[in-house]
């Protein structure tokens, strides 16, 4: 458990830079746009509101860096991340709280069916290397070197507006429907989720395939395997000695990938209008709109934290070798 | 030889690493047997070809090996599973006939065993893919049981079923390797340098425990060493490769006490005996040829001291000496030219039929140890004082 | 060195590369307009490819062409920068700290391990945000700060490396010798680092490209500044994809730029991974694949476990 815990102290050392980062940010950039942020509100709102907001952002307060950086923290703890400027006087993380299970749902489920997919084609392309898998490769290649943004584009063109199949935007259809546990809005909210949902399936599948066929290959040129064949075992069971192996560095290289998928699937959600956390963001830097910017960065990096978390936990369920104290 | 069955009968195997004009020659020609309960030592240069020859014959050499002519047949005896009993030729067998016969009646025992055991899965799981692949009518208790009956057998205890490769030291994973081997009675187990990578004293033990389960359980072995003391000591009969070929096939104590090619004799110079008198160690100057660039004729010229013309430009074949019983590839020996005294001693009288080695007692000694010719040996005269049986060093 | 260009994936690899690397240089020069013009102030409907305009107009009737070209420069400029200053310092760093070992090393792994953490777009839609969309901040600059997040995995696959040569033979004898620790960095392990260098190079460029995109679609990045992102930005913004017309003209070409940009730079990174490794190298190997070993009865894919034997064999 040794390794566990020294995962854990990096996940929240990472933590604290990266609140400690965002509490900088402002402070540090040229034109001070802290100010400028309030020279903007200050005619809308009330003087409470105002205050507070120069709290926040350390103008004109008495207390010294030390201090603010202080407060800065107890208003985190307390799950205070500041009001929204341009949707005031909605709070923030009410505003995230309304659009994190849209985003949730889509790239958790996305992620998960590019990992499996991508893991099983890996390991067939491997195993039964020239056959025509071998000529996917470079297909693949393409896509993952296009940004998700881009096939999220191509996506709309090609099936919503050429075919028709599906709908170009939003997470469904809100002219029509209520939110609500009945079957015509959940199939309405998958129906409107397929084209988002693809997008990401396709734009990440490629780096795991090729990851997890790379390390079939030198996988297979372990003597066990041989062994495995020699004692005669069916070729399934074969397959899986190499694949279980394998499959070790890809749950690593999970944590890495992780961020990459998270941004991707952010700037897909811009392309359809998906009511998810990355639609939220475009949003707020079209209107300036810092302290929610600041605090759909704290999210993200929170949930990136805890996937990481997630993989690493499956990691050392995976590997024996892990498990022995040093 | 006696007269115990042949279980594996190669014949003029070659066996090449690519294909075409710049194949890689690894075997040329190989003529080997193995009868039932025997300990046949395969010994070698690295690079001579006794890996490649054992793997090729199970079929298990990795690309780019190719098999390019030749025969292995093995008799499978009856109640063998889903095989049918007969010789089967293993190099034209399907994929089928070959997962029938392997592990049952074949199994292989490899030099790392920290690379032959799936790293991910207990020994336990390793154990049980074994017996569930081969008897699938075995429940799982049974198998359970199977499992910790064969660690006993190797002396790890039945606890150790659920411990992981890496909990292990490599003297017990090696133990494993063995008992895994052994999992389904196999008639035949060919071990690849088993012991080469243990302390000498681990290196001992394994080797007595194997001699005594071989003993009950009466497998033959295939051993594979480049450690011709080690051969000697647990083989009953030994082939020496050179350079992919076969130079010399021979009961394990005749080609100790009377070799009969150069290249044999020069293996034997290399060690020393524990007991007679100092001696001068010679080894064999040179070094092994590249495989890609094979000597013309005798690939063993270059570093024979006894080579003439006729070695240069002919490839010997292996002849058969004294009445069948042994054989060696070498032009001194086809009765035209007279040979010199180190390649002609008198050699032990004909064996019976293997005689099991006393599992506790620290092995035949190799120079003064329990013969098995009881009284002097008709053809050559008394096989009498340990002194002047001892390799003499004392000659040019 | 041959070798390497033997490989199609390199070939094609190195020409995709090639090809952008001129564009970068020459591609300004060849624009048929300034991107920023409106040809007309009337017509409020893009316009398709036409013999005036080769990739025809934006709605504003911005020639999508010259955007191509001109935004090339900036978008390539930039991935060059945001993969060239994060390998230097990735090898600075992680081959000094493989090297010496003892707590500088254990910083630089914690440093590299909370970079590598960070999800770096959220971090860099920040700093850019708060940097203001007034400002207007040259490539290079753009390259540095992105730079920022991309350092940590080619300095931690240095360190790695680094370590593992470290325990060789050749790196001790030179030890023994007495050379100096910089020169035995310099001139015995960076030289069998080339590869990686490379590669990491190479990843850390498409790395640079997809987030100057990311980031320049987002608007976070002036939007005035021209590059392939801002294409897509202006794209999106007037819907090019949801239109009955579907305007492909205006999204395809730059989506399709980065793409094979990326692709061309992708390949050549595989290239020089089977190079070093001659195990993903496709199953070519001595001669096994052929006419003639077909016609020997060999098979096509040799199967683990099922050595091949030639047909009409003893």
């Amino acid at each position: 458990m040794r390794m566990m815990s020294r995962r854990i102290s990096l996940y929240l050392l990472t933590a604290v830079v990266a609140i400690t980062v965002n509490f900088f940010i402002p402070r540090l950039m040229p034109g001070n746009p802290a100010l400028a942020v309030l020279g903007r509100v200050q005619a809308q709102e009330s003087p409470q509101a105002i205050a507070a907001l120069e709290v926040q952002y350390g103008v004109q307060t008495k207390t010294g860096l030390w201090g603010q950086y202080i407060h800065y923290w107890a208003q985190l703890l307390h799950g205070n991340l500041g009001t929204s400027l341009n949707s005031y006087p909605a709070s923030v993380d009410s505003l995230i709280r309304a659009a994190l299970p849209w985003t949730i749902g889509l790239v958790g489920i996305a992620t998960v069916i590019s990992f499996v997919l991508g893991t099983l084609l890996g390991v067939a392309a491997a195993w039964r290397r020239g056959s025509w898998l071998d000529g996917l490769l470079p297909a693949m290649t393409f896509f993952q070197a296009a940004p998700y943004f881009f096939v999220a584009i191509l996506a709309v063109a090609l099936f919503s507006t050429k075919l028709g199949w599906f709908p170009p935007n939003s997470g469904y259809d809100t002219t029509t429907l209520n939110p609500g546990f009945n079957w015509p809005f959940i199939s309405n909210v998958i129906d409107h989720a397929m084209l988002p949902a693809v997008t990401i399936v396709v734009a990440s599948i490629a780096g795991w395939i090729i990851g997890m066929r790379n390390m079939m290959i030198t996988t297979m040129d372990e003597d066990y395997v041989l062994l495995a064949q020699a004692k005669g075992l069916p070729s399934h069971r074969v397959v899986s000695y190499a694949a279980r192996n394998a499959l070790l560095p890809s749950v690593a290289g999970f944590s890495l990938a992780i961020g990459f998928i998270v941004s991707g699937a952010l700037l897909t959600e811009i392309v359809f209008s998906y009511p998810g956390v990355g639609y939220l963001l475009f949003t707020a830097i079209g209107s300036d709109d810092y302290p929610l910017l600041q605090g759909i960065f704290l999210i993200i990096t929170l949930a990136v934290l805890l996937a990481n978390l997630a993989a690493d936990f499956v990691y050392a369920f995976l590997d024996p070798r892990t498990r022995q104290e040093a | 030889m006696s007269g115990t069955e042949v279980v594996i009968e190669v014949r003029g195997l070659c066996v090449d690493y690519g294909f075409g004009d710049d194949a890689v020659h690894a075997v040329v020609d190989a003529d080997l047997e193995l009868r039932r309960g025997e300990v046949l030592g395969l010994a070698g240069e690295s690079g001579s070809g006794k890996s490649t020859l054992a793997y090729a014959i199970t079929r298990l050499l990795r690309p780019p090996g190719v098999i390019a002519a030749g025969s292995a047949r093995f008799a499978v005896p009856v109640n063998a599973g889903p095989v049918n009993a007969g010789p089967v030729n293993l190099l034209t067998a399907g994929q089928r006939e070959l997962r029938g016969l392997r592990w049952n009646e074949i199994a292989v025992v490899l030099q790392s065993s920290m690379n032959a055991l799936n790293p991910v899965l207990s020994i336990g799981t390793q154990f049980s893919d074994v017996l569930r692949a081969h008897r699938p009518d075995m429940r799982h208790a049974d198998r359970q049981a199977r499992s910790g009956e064969l660690l006993e057998m190797v002396g790890i205890p039945a606890d150790r079923l659920g411990s992981y490769p890496h909990e292990l030291s490599g003297g017990m994973r090696q133990r494993v390797m063995i008992a895994t081997a052994l999992a389904l009675d196999p008639s035949v187990v060919i071990m690849d340098e088993p012991t080469t990578a243990l302390d000498v004293v681990t290196q001992r033990e394994i080797l007595e425990e194997l001699m005594a389960l071989r003993d009950r359980l009466g497998f033959a072995v295939l051993f594979i060493s480049h450690d011709l003391s080690l051969l000697i000591e647990i083989a009953d009969s030994i082939a020496v490769m050179y350079a992919g070929r076969l130079v010399e096939r021979a009961g394990a104590s005749a080609i100790f006490r009377a070799p009969r090619h150069p290249y044999s004799l020069g293996l034997l110079s290399s060690f020393p005996a524990l007991h007679g008198p100092h001696q001068t160690m010679e080894g064999i100057p040179g070094s092994p040829p590249d495989l890609r660039n094979i000597p013309s004729g005798c690939p063993f010229h270059p570093r024979c001291g006894y080579a003439f013309d006729r070695c240069r430009t002919d490839p010997p074949p292996l002849l058969d000496l004294e009445a069948g019983t042994r054989a060696a590839a070498c032009w001194l020996q086809d009765g035209r030219k007279d040979v010199p005294a180190e390649l002609a001693r008198p050699a032990p009288a004909a064996a019976p039929a293997p005689a099991p080695v006393p599992a506790p007692a620290a092995g035949p000694d190799p120079v003064a140890g329990p013969d098995p010719v009881a009284g002097p040996d008709p053809v050559a005269g008394p096989v009498s004082a340990p002194a002047s049986t001892a390799p003499t060093g004392g000659r040019a | 060195m041959r070798r390497l260009l033997r490989s199609p994936k390199v070939v094609i690899g190195l020409c995709l590369s090639g090809v952008f690397g001129l564009l970068a240089i020459i591609g300004p020069l060849l624009a048929p307009y300034n991107p920023n013009t409106s040809v007309s102030t009337t017509v409020s409907i893009a316009q398709p490819p036409s013999a005036a305009h080769l990739l025809g107009t934006t709605q504003v009737q911005q020639d999508v062409l010259s955007q191509l070209l001109v935004g090339g420069r900036s978008t390539i400029l930039v991935a060059l920068v945001a993969g060239a200053a994060p390998t230097v310092l990735a090898v600075l760093f992680g081959v000094t700290a493989g090297y010496f070992g003892s707590w500088g090393d254990d910083l630089l792994s914690m440093l590299a391990n909370i970079f590598l953490v960070l999800p770096a777009l959220p971090l860099l839609i920040v700093i850019f945000g708060f940097l203001g969309k007034g400002a207007n901040p040259n490539d290079a600059l753009i390259g540095v700060i992105i730079a920022i997040t991309g350092w940590a995995f080619g300095a931690r696959q240095m360190r790695v490396q680094t370590l593992s040569m470290r325990s060789r033979d050749f790196v001790d004898s030179a030890r023994i010798i007495g050379e100096k620790s910089w020169r035995i960095m310099t001139f015995e392990i960076l030289p069998n680092l080339i590869p990686v260098v490379a590669t990491s190079f190479l990843f850390t460029v498409i790395y640079g490209v997809g987030t100057y995109t990311a980031l320049s679609f987002l608007g976070v990045i002036s939007t005035s500044h021209w590059s392939w992102g801002t294409m897509l930005y202006w794209a999106q913004s007037a819907q090019a994809a949801q239109q009955v017309h579907l305007e492909w003209w205006w999204f395809v070409p730059p989506g399709l730029a980065v793409g094979l940009f990326g692709t061309g730079l992708a390949l050549l990174n595989f290239g020089i991974d089977e190079y070093v490794n001659p195990r993903l190298r496709g199953s070519r190997e001595g001669g096994l694949s052929g006419r003639r070993a077909r016609q020997a009865g060999l098979p096509r894919r040799p199967q683990l476990g099922l050595t091949p034997v030639v047909r009409a064999g003893g």
